[in-house]
């Protein structure tokens, strides 16, 4: 137990590759929470995909013992962030937690888009922030540019920007210290009734709910009587404790510290992120102000390819939320699909995290359909209805016009890619505002562009044409009405509702074409001819007719062979299982996603 | 009885057979992934030592099994002499017993074959021969690797009929790379008017392991299946008109010329089988021998069946290979409980309304025989549960 004086909470902020999970193993190797033999890349990556993707995507907590060159021991709680800008809504959580925050940026590539907006996001919430240049041992690195740029950008000096080399541990000492001189040390009473932030909580199989919590005011110790606020949740604080990053249990967390707690809850309803904990027996009047529910972007249908499993994808689910108040997800009935879910993602990435999760944690064969934005209809009637599905979309004959979510986008780039940018960006139908240079070599573009332009590729797309330089960030802006139409996809002269996409009018043609010839590339051949169409209302726009199949035989088969043959016939069938029935047609998994990756 | 009736694959179940390999080859075909030896390998040229292996090999299977059906197949059967043949034959009906009526038959390339060969084979017993005729267009037999010319092919056709062979099958091969339309159809009138009793043809297909396996990964043409099915049914169509029946996929006869060997394999029956890589079926149990000649050749000689594995089926998959397998028959199969709960199933309906198979007189039959395979799978999609 620390004094609240003594106390520094912190979070590192970062974009994807500037070194954050390295800067985090450095500054846990120099505390000594870990030592040099047990050190591996990422410890606070946990997760196998984090690991395999070179991402961070659940926030985490570590305490860190520091002795600062004044004599003085402080106890660190670093708080891990993700970078995407998929998961700012973890990124704001987490500095809900914290005092202060390190931002770090590449000093061979300077400040990027996502850096920006949560370096903004961290002052705006009151939290000091220490720039940070990494990487100044690369040969590339321009750490006077990169200082002098994030010194423009926050409004300080360059002399404030601290140099690190996260790789051999450089400057370390010197960000250490600065963590100790320049954050604030935690206010809050320790004398006042408990109020607890639950900031991250995840599911355990075996312990139930755990959750990460920083002490605002009071203290908690083992075996208090708790109450979760919004839930009006009474339990008993089964365990408390602190990950150095292993996990330790503890008696009691005071003011300003951050641990996690265990209250035996398998509920997984109960405990949600945001709330805030307070003892039974002396409750707090005045509950922490809570997060703002996450707006999820994008929304995509998850069906099981196996009927049977709706529940068990249902259970799934429950369990993931936990993890990730940002899944929101109800249940849908598709014609072709059967029963499943409709899920709202913070963005691709996300949606590409979870269905992964979902396939490799909770062993489900999942089909996805392609994800869409959401659109309100505005009907004849003067009603108002959301469309977070294509097959929401009301008839032509009831709609008088379709909204669709506009963003505000912040693109960095390097100067010579400003024209490039722009026409990406035109394509996509975005409008300019203003434009800023950060240094006579990169300049910061401000655009409002329809979200549904964003979705799909529009940042692969933007990386390669800049070689890999301009990077995106972008924040929801309002609704605006749009020339939008429905266009559906028809197999076998049946619309299949799992394919139907809202674009726009300009595009649909395009949109259709393209979208058939890559359904007959990827529907194998069927008993019959399948014709594939693209069809706005009742008006066809494109058509191509997948062939039926006609020799799927072995030509010889003789005595010996009766063996082997039925064992090659089992290994096909194997591979043939990833299939969904749509009406008479067999459809391959990817077909359903085929929208992501057109070639138009 | 036609080659086609239900009646004849039905009394094909309880016929017996033997296989006799003989792995020998002038050369490698680069399309072939049986178990051969071509004459430049290691034991290649020693085909005496193998004969008496065969024959030692006999001695180790329980007697009597009288034979209804006897086939030598290969390989190159025609690699041995017509003394060794008729020794490994003499010595087979002296141990298992060949009944009287039995076929007899043998594999044969064109360019072994002679006319005083062809009587030597008749006086040994050999009542069929089957002939590896593959294509009567130079170009795609010298593709296929196949040393004989158009001429030898059918020469040797003439020469069994004289010598009185009962029946003379041709084999085709469809789908070269280089085969046209036009070549094959030059292929299929000339095949027919020798007028077989019995024709095969196959589709060319890619076996891993093979010289053709190897050139297509390296990117040569892969044979296609739509110009395969296209080659299909121009041969269909002239069998046919020209009387012969088909009874099953890649086999068709005039009346009384279907292959009994090949009938009694489809239809579950018994038989023993000797030499390298050679599969039995005998008293529910499938049983496969070694590949390699040194290995089976040591393990004979050492007085040991040269058995590299066996499989002892269960009822269920018993039934079901009975079902499968059967499907291939013209005559169509009886469904039994696997069949049935097939025709009940989703996958079953659904090639029933396709029209890719039928019932006729209570037999499911394959109406579209090139989608076999497909139907096979869906039956293996039937668990001992649906029954």
């Amino acid at each position: 137990m620390a004094a609240p004086s003594r106390i520094r909470n912190f979070s590192i902020i970062a974009h994807i590759d500037h070194g954050k999970s390295t800067l985090a193993d450095r500054l846990l190797e120099r505390t000594g929470a870990i030592s040099e033999r047990d050190m591996r890349a990422q410890v606070l990556d946990e997760m196998d995909l984090e690991r395999e993707r070179g991402i961070t995507i659940k926030a985490n907590a570590v305490r860190l013992d520091y002795v600062a060159d004044s004599g003085d021991a402080y106890q660190m709680n670093l708080i891990d962030t993700p970078g995407h800008v998929d998961f700012s809504y973890e990124v704001s959580r987490s500095l809900e937690a914290c005092e202060g925050a390190v931002l770090v940026v590449d000093a061979s590539q300077g400040v990027e888009a996502q850096t920006l907006a949560n370096a903004y996001l961290a002052i705006e919430g009151g939290l000091e922030v220490i720039p940070v240049v990494n990487k100044i041992d690369l040969p590339a690195a321009d750490p006077d540019r990169a200082a002098e740029e994030l010194a423009g950008v926050l409004g300080g000096t360059a002399d404030e920007v601290i140099r690190v080399s996260a790789k051999t541990g450089e400057g370390i000492d010197d960000l250490l210290e600065a963590i100790v001189e320049r954050l604030p040390a935690p206010e809050g009473d320790e004398h006042a009734p408990l109020r607890a932030l639950v900031f991250d909580s995840f599911y355990d199989t075996y312990r139930g709910v755990v959750s990460h919590v920083r002490i605002v005011d009071g203290s908690m110790s083992k075996m208090d009587g708790v109450r979760f606020m919004a839930t009006g949740l009474d339990v008993d604080a089964d365990e408390l404790g602190i990950r150095r990053p292993a996990t330790e249990a503890i008696d009691r967390l005071s003011t300003g510290e951050v641990g996690y707690l265990i209250t035996g809850v398998k509920e997984i309803d109960l405990i949600r992120v945001g709330d805030t904990v307070t003892h039974t027996d002396r409750p707090t009047t005045e509950a922490l102000p809570g997060y703002q529910e996450p707006k999820p972007m994008v929304f995509s249908g998850l069906f099981p390819t196996d009927g049977d499993e709706f529940e068990r994808l249902r259970e799934a689910l429950d369990k993931l939320r936990l993890n990730d108040s940002s899944l929101v997800y109800r249940a849908e009935t598709s014609r072709a699909l059967g029963f499943g879910f409709r899920v709202g993602f913070l963005g691709l990435l996300h949606m590409e995290i979870v269905r992964e999760r979902l396939e490799r944690e909770y062993g489900l064969d999942l089909v996805t359909t392609a994800p869409s934005v959401a659109y309100r209809a505005n009907l004849v009637t003067g009603e108002q209805v959301p469309v977070r599905s294509p097959q929401d979309l009301p008839d032509a004959a009831a709609l008088s016009s379709i909204e669709e979510p506009y963003v505000k986008v912040m693109i960095i780039t390097p100067s010579d890619y400003i024209g490039t940018v722009m026409e990406l960006v035109q394509q996509r139908r975005g409008e300019m505002g203003e434009m800023t240079y950060l240094s006579p070599e990169r300049a910061e573009l401000h655009y409002q562009m329809p979200l549904a332009e964003i979705v799909f590729d529009f940042f692969d797309q933007l990386k390669s044409r800049t070689r890999g330089y301009a990077s995106l960030d972008y924040e929801p802006d309002d609704y605006r009405i749009s020339d939008l139409v429905r266009v559906n996809i028809l197999l076998n002269g049946v619309p299949v509702d799992a394919f139907s996409t809202i674009v726009h009018k300009e595009k649909a043609y395009t949109y259709g074409k393209a979208m058939v010839s890559r359904l007959r590339e990827l529907i194998p051949r069927q008993l019959f001819d399948v014709p594939v169409q693209a069809a706005i209302g009742s008006r066809i726009i494109s058509r191509e007719t997948i062939k039926a199949q006609r020799k799927d035989v072995t030509a010889k088969c003789y005595g010996g062979d009766i063996t082997r043959k039925r064992k090659l016939l089992e290994r096909q069938k194997e591979g043939k299982r990833r299939m969904k029935m749509v009406g008479q047609v067999e459809v391959p998994q990817e077909a359903f996603v085929a929208a992501l990756k057109l070639d138009m | 009885m036609n080659p086609d009736s239900p009646a004849l694959a039905e009394k094909a179940t309880s016929w017996r057979s033997v296989y006799v390999h003989v792995p020998f080859c002038a050369r490698r075909c680069p399309y072939c992934d049986f178990a051969v030896v071509a004459a430049d390998e290691p034991g290649g040229g020693d085909t005496e030592r193998y004969v008496d292996a065969l024959i030692a090999e006999m001695e180790l299977e329980a007697a009597p099994f009288v034979a209804d059906a006897v086939n030598f197949g290969g390989g190159t059967p025609t690699r041995f002499s017509a003394a060794q043949l008729q020794r490994v034959v003499s010595v087979m009906n002296a141990r298992f017993g060949i009944a009287g009526d039995a076929e007899i038959s043998i594999e044969a390339n064109p360019e072994d074959w002679s006319s005083s060969y062809a009587e030597e084979l008749r006086a040994a017993g050999f009542n069929r021969v089957s002939f590896g005729a593959q294509s009567f267009d130079t170009d795609v037999l010298h593709e296929l690797g196949r040393r004989h010319t158009p001429e030898q092919g059918a020469q040797a056709v003439v020469d069994a009929r004289t010598a009185g062979f009962s029946t003379v099958n041709i084999d085709l091969i469809y789908g070269a790379a280089i085969e046209s339309d036009r070549s094959w159809r030059t292929t299929v009138h000339r095949a027919i008017a020798l007028e077989p009793d019995h024709l095969s043809a196959y589709a060319l297909t890619v076996e891993g392991g093979t010289a053709l396996s190897r050139s297509v990964l390296a990117g040569a043409p892969a044979p296609d299946p739509d110009t395969q099915a296209d080659r299909y049914e121009c041969l269909a169509d002239a069998a046919r008109a020209a009387g012969l029946v088909r009874y099953e996929i890649s086999n068709w006869s005039t009346s009384g010329h279907a292959c009994r060997y090949n009938l009694s394999t489809w239809m579950m029956g018994e038989f023993l089988a000797f030499g390298t890589g050679a599969h039995d079926h005998r008293n529910g149990a499938r049983s496969r021998n070694v590949r390699r000649l040194d290995a089976y050749l040591e393990r004979v000689e050492r007085g040991e069946r040269p058995r590299s594995g066996s499989e002892h089926l269960g009822e269920f998959e018993r039934e079901r290979e009975r079902f499968m397998v059967g499907l291939r028959l013209a005559a169509g199969v009886e469904p039994g409980v696997i069949g049935s709960a097939f025709l009940a199933s989703a996958d079953g309906r659904r090639l029933l309304d396709a029209g890719v198979i039928g019932l006729s007189d209570g037999r499911v039959v394959v109406d579209k025989p090139l989608l076999t395979d497909l139907v096979a799978r869906s039956v293996l999609s039937v668990s001992p549960g649906d029954c």
